[in-house]
């Protein structure tokens, strides 16, 4: 995975809360046998209202998404944290997020940044006209206003997005402890 | 005594630890893995993006079920005959490249032993007690039954196991479910789960592994523990487990997988250890009376909304807890039923025999039986017997089983997931009712609007005859216990 340190750029000032994983991405398009172009059926129901903020040129391709409280709840689908990768999200803020998404954005290097909604409230007002950088090393997220915003993350987290560290590659570098298990377990349980 | 006595579950998860960290997490060894169509092509995606190989080929298994029409597969030359939808041809399709690409053995969606992948596990001998196995695929808590700790992962933990062999897991806590006593006449073991999971909730069994244990238990066929074990999902818990016993061992001798020779007595001689040690404290216990329950039926969209076929239609107003109470009004609104309703008075259009819950040749004797010499009603539209596996459907017509079923008016099919879900063309259409043997009765898992009803093989049969939900017992003599 490509290491994580600073994300900046426009945000889409989306804002909603409960936004469950059926509206990041819906069912129809759990068919598929990629993860890539998943961000076509990102946010496709809300891509219907006119004025939304995907459609908006003002933030084409902007790398991270605001949002409200309980950010990707319900169905535990990993296609969420695909859509919004392929979408070309690299970043969410939001005042909470269901644990099933957040675990899900981590492992395929998204961040999920935790803020409360006092400081929502200020991003998205600055999200309309101007972009907003993520600091991960520091733990900030600051604005050209000189918002300063600092965020907790869990420390394992960091270290892994920092170093662009997946969870396979993390376990790969353990193969001498695996292969050991293997040799033991080839002797006691040769029918394995 | 050199160690404290531990329960199945702690000594098979103790001897697959390979590393721990300080917050407690495990690197947890994965002996078995079962890939399908469906949640394994992204998974695949990712290693070959990342130019990584399958670490024990040897330790797979792939088999296609999950979107797989269950109407003939080759046409009179003996050619494939195409899918016509085309995601779910191309998640085939993928799979059919994937295996051979990574080195997985595939069982071929025309091979004889292809069929549902918890099927499969256990009938090739893929399943052994003590291992560990994981699937894509949430009911993989099936292969339990054979003393085998055994769960559903996601996509990146398929991924995991691919590349590694491996999972990060934190260790679950344990809940003995007990059940004594002779289950009655026309009572089966998916009356029973049901019954279980009707007490303890859909979410009862949330952060545990269940074992599954008492003298019902013990005197229950391999294929009965399968269907016990499989629904533990549906009470919340990670996995289910029952210890392995002389009936499991009859049960995988000279299966095509399973060890031989002075392999088969080493294994032996170690699974007979696993059981749970006299004095091990479970986190939680809950007994059951086995001739205390009678078959059992749904009337709700979650499994827990379970009532004896007897019983009526819940009044919303009786459920203590609000949310359960606004939970339970949507259901019969989505449901079309009214509270106080007789649940025999029920009438249904669709009966679907099959799932991994309930497609295995007992599962098929059974409701052959009831269906032997009857013709389905004239009110149903649709009733399908979908046996778990092709080595089932073959032995079920050997039996002579297919024509009892087609003789009354069932379709016969091949194997596969079929309307346990609607990914497949088997779909009971919106606002219409099934009697369906599968394993969740959540709003749209048979098709957009589909109203479910579980039952068991016995149950779904007797509903196929008379046409509305029926007490299995009152038609096969008026015997009741
Ligand atoms: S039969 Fe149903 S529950 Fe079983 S594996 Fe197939 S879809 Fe899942």
């Amino acid at each position: 995975m490509k290491p994580v340190t600073t994300i900046s750029g426009r945000a889409y000032p989306f804002g909603r809360k409960n936004v469950d994983t059926d509206v990041i991405i819906p069912a129809r398009w759990l068919k598929t046998i990629s993860r890539a172009g998943l961000g076509r059926g990102a946010f496709e129901t809300v891509r219907r209202e006119a004025g939304n903020v995907f459609d908006d040129p003002t933030y084409a391709g902007a790398p991270i998404l605001i949002a409200g409280d309980n950010f990707g709840c319900g169905s535990s689908r990993e296609h969420a944290a695909w859509a919004l990768g392929d979408l070309g999200i690299g970043a969410v803020i939001a005042p909470s997020y269901s644990d099933i998404f957040s675990g899900n954005a981590f492992k395929n290097g998204i961040l999920t940044v935790v803020l409360p909604q006092p400081v929502i409230d200020r991003l998205m007002e600055v999200a309309r006209t101007h972009p907003i950088e993520i600091d991960l090393e520091r733990q900030m997220v600051t604005t050209p206003f000189q918002d300063r915003f600092a965020f907790e993350i869990d420390p394992f987290r960091k270290h892994c997005l920092l170093n662009g560290l997946d969870e396979v590659g993390m376990t790969m570098a353990m193969d001498a402890s695996i292969s050991a298990f293997e040799a033991q377990r080839a002797a006691s349980q040769p029918w394995l | 005594m050199t160690s404290k006595a531990r329960t199945l579950y702690e000594k098979i998860w103790n001897a697959h630890v390979v590393d721990r960290r300080d917050d407690g997490t495990c690197l947890i060894y994965i002996d078995r893995h079962l890939v399908h169509e469906v949640t394994s092509p992204q998974a695949f995606e990712g290693l070959r993006v990342a130019g990584r190989p399958v670490r024990r080929p040897d330790l797979t298994l792939a088999v296609p079920d999950h979107n797989l029409p269950t109407t003939a597969r080759l046409d009179a030359a003996g050619k494939r005959i195409p899918i016509a939808d085309p995601e779910s041809a191309a998640q085939l399709a993928a799979l059919e490249a994937n295996a051979p690409a990574f080195g997985i053995r595939y069982i071929d969606a025309s091979a004889p032993e292809q069929g549902i992948v918890h099927v499969v596990g256990p009938e090739q001998g893929f399943t052994l007690p003590g291992c560990t196995l994981v699937c894509g695929d949430s009911h993989t808590a099936a292969h339990g039954a054979l003393g085998a700790l055994a769960f559903g992962i996601g996509t990146s933990e398929v991924e995991h196991v691919l590349a590694t062999q491996t999972l990060l897991l934190k260790q679950a806590k344990t809940m003995e479910i007990r059940v004594d006593g002779t289950l009655g006449f026309g009572v089966g073991p998916k009356d029973m789960i049901l019954a279980v999971i009707g007490r303890i909730g859909a979410a009862g069994g949330n952060g545990h592994v269940i074992e599954y244990t008492g003298s019902t238990i013990r005197s229950m066929s391999i294929e009965g523990r399968l269907t016990v074990s499989n629904m533990s999902i549906e009470a919340g818990a990670r996995a289910g487990l029952i210890a392995p016993d002389d009936a499991t061992f009859a049960y995988l001798k000279g299966r095509p997988m399973a060890p031989r020779g002075a392999d088969w007595d080493a294994a032996v001689a170690y699974w007979r250890t696993l059981p749970t040690d006299a004095g091990a404290v479970y986190d939680r216990t809950e007994i059951f009376d086995a001739a205390a329950i009678s078959p059992s039926v749904t009337w709700g969209t979650s499994p827990e909304d379970v009532v004896g076929i007897a019983g009526v239609v819940p009044d919303p107003e009786s459920f203590a807890d609000p949310s359960k109470q606004e939970a339970a009004r949507k259901s019969l609104d989505y449901m079309g039923l009214q509270a106080g309703q007789r649940m025999q008075d029920v009438a249904v259009e669709h009966i679907f025999i099959g799932s991994c819950t309930n497609s295995r040749i007992e599962d098929l004797r059974a409701a052959a039986a009831v269906v032997n010499g009857r013709r389905i009603a004239g009110g149903i539209k649709q009733a399908l017997v979908v046996p778990g596996s092709g080595l089932v459907k073959r032995q079920a017509e050997q039996e002579g089983i297919d024509r009892i079923f087609k003789e009354a008016g069932f379709e016969w099919r091949e194997p596969g997931c079929s309307a346990c879900l609607g990914m497949n063309p088997d779909k009971v259409p919106a606002g219409e009712r099934c009697a369906s043997t599968s394993n969740r009765n959540f709003v749209g898992r048979q098709g957009p609007g589909a109203r479910t009803h579980l039952v068991s093989p016995a149950m779904a049969a007797a509903a196929a005859v008379t046409g509305r939900l029926t007490d299995v017992r009152d038609l096969m003599g008026g015997r009741t216990a």
